[in-house]
Parts: structure tokens; C-alpha cells; sequence
């Protein structure tokens, strides 16, 4: 059998990729798959130590994280159509009307 | 060990196609890679015993969610990033506030570095599985969560609600009704 730690490892390596996602892409879409590449990393880790402390409130609170990420990704997904709308562009860099 | 060689198999997948995620200029192939992710990952939570968990996982991450990406990225039909006329300059070497990310990711890997390493010395699993009975049945699941977080259910679906008419507004032209 597998030990916890192995499953963490795997989590917190999923976490990094998708925090440098974020911060090196330069493409909206791209930095909306990599906060849901982070929420997976989550996941993964609820549900092993959910697994492993032998209840199922890991599993419920990843239903819930799921339920979060699809409001997040319908939300985020229709401002990034009304950015393009308004810029032509999906590059953040361009987005500086509030920059001081 | 058939059930470690498919533990490391699938978290090999998925943790290589989210690093291919995050390398692709096309944002088509990401959106297809990330889906191989959430596969592997929908396969993790088989060998954890939350077949329902990888269920959902497949229908509402890969489903849904990613068909919904799709959508988006052939609406824009925007396949390239245009760098070109941008800053390119690395983050290390630009002035001023842009380096504060760089400092952040260097404390998040030395915090995952420092949890990962308490874990590891914590050694083996902390609740007992051995009899390999499925401790996360259906049913249990079902019980839990209608009356323990039956608020946060609840709660979830206002959440729902709220995300479809904001995304509904945001993305709405201004002269349509």
C-alpha cells in the first residue's frame, strides 16, 4: 500500500506547477487552468487524508471545492469574453486602465 | 505491486500533462492536457477508495467544466499568446515589486519543502485501512452530507445560482436587453 506522504508529494508538486502557472503564462485562459490545476492539487490531498483518517469529510469537502471551481470558471470565463470583448487581447499586460 | 506501479503510472500522468499545461503557447492543447490530468487524477482517487469522488471528477471536471474552456477558447479563437509588442523581460531582472512574486514562489517551495518533510518522518498512514473494506461507501457519503453539511449544500447551491446570472450579466453585449 501506498503511504500518505506519496500522495502529498504528488499534491504539492501539482500546487507548484499550477502557482507557476499563474505566474509566469501570459494568456488568461491558460492562468484560469492553472488555478484549477491548484484546486485539483486540493483535492488530492482532502481525499487522502480523508482516506487515511478513515472518514468521508474529505470527500465532501472536495465536492464542495468542485462546486466552487465550476462557479469560478463560469464567472471567470465570461470576464475574460468581456475583456477580449473590450481589448482584443488575452495578454493581462494589456488590462491597464486601473494601474496607477 | 500492481497497486503501487498504478500509483506511480497515474501520478506520473498527472503531474506531466500539467506540466505540459502550463508549457503550451496554444491554449487548445492545454484545455486537452488538462484533461488527461484530471483523468489521472479521477484514477488516484480510485486507488484511495472514492470511486464517487473520481466519478465526479470525470463528468463535472472533464465534463463540464473543461467543455466549458473549450468553448471559450474557440470563441476567442485567440490561439496564440502575442507576446511580441510585451514585456518579455525575465521577472528576476525587472524592477521594483515584480520580483515580490518571485520572492512568494521561493516561500512556497520551501513551505511545501517543510510540511512534505514532517510528513515524510511521520512515516506510515494514521488510520487503519488493511481489511480493505471501502470505508467511503455511497450511502455514507449520501447520510453525511445532507445532514452534517446540509447548510453548506444548501449554501452551495446560492453560490450556483449567484455564479450563473453573474456570468450570464458579464458576458452579456451592452445593447442586448
Amino acid at each position: 500500500m501506498i503511504p500518505l506522504s506519496h500522495y502529498l508529494v504528488v499534491s504539492a508538486l501539482l500546487f507548484a506547477i499550477g502557482s507557476a502557472g499563474v505566474f509566469l503564462r501570459k494568456n488568461l485562459i491558460t492562468i484560469l487552468l492553472s488555478v484549477e490545476i491548484m484546486l485539483n492539487a486540493v483535492n488530492l490531498s482532502f481525499v487522502a487524508f480523508g482516506r487515511f483518517n478513515g472518514t468521508v469529510d474529505g470527500q465532501i469537502i472536495t465536492f464542495f471545492v468542485m462546486t466552487v471551481a465550476a462557479a469560478e470558471a463560469a464567472v471567470g470565463l465570461a470576464l475574460v469574453i468581456a475583456l477580449f470583448r473590450g481589448r482584443e487581447s488575452l495578454n493581462p499586460d494589456a488590462f491597464t486602465s486601473l494601474k496607477w | 505491486m500492481p497497486e503501487s506501479l498504478l500509483f506511480y503510472v497515474l501520478s506520473g500522468l498527472a503531474v506531466g500533462a500539467s506540466a505540459l499545461v502550463i508549457g503550451q503557447r496554444n491554449p487548445m492543447y492545454s484545455v486537452l492536457l488538462l484533461i488527461v490530468s484530471f483523468a489521472a487524477l479521477a484514477g488516484l482517487y480510485i486507488t484511495l477508495d472514492a470511486p464517487f469522488v473520481a466519478m465526479a471528477q470525470m463528468i463535472i471536471y472533464a465534463g463540464a467544466i473543461m467543455v466549458l474552456f473549450l468553448f471559450v477558447v474557440m470563441l476567442l479563437n485567440a490561439p496564440q499568446e502575442d507576446g511580441a509588442d510585451w514585456d518579455r523581460t525575465h521577472p528576476l531582472k525587472r524592477p521594483g515589486f515584480a520580483r515580490i512574486g518571485v520572492v512568494l514562489a521561493v516561500l512556497l517551495v520551501a513551505e511545501l519543502g517543510w510540511a512534505l518533510a514532517k510528513v515524510v518522518s511521520l512515516g506510515s498512514p494514521v488510520g487503519g485501512r488493511a481489511d480493505g473494506a471501502t470505508i467511503a461507501s455511497v450511502r455514507e457519503m449520501g447520510r453525511v452530507l445532507f445532514t452534517q453539511y446540509s447548510f453548506a449544500f444548501e449554501a452551495t447551491s446560492v453560490l450556483i445560482l449567484v455564479a450563473m446570472v453573474g456570468a450570464v450579466v458579464l458576458a452579456r453585449r451592452e445593447g442586448d436587453v
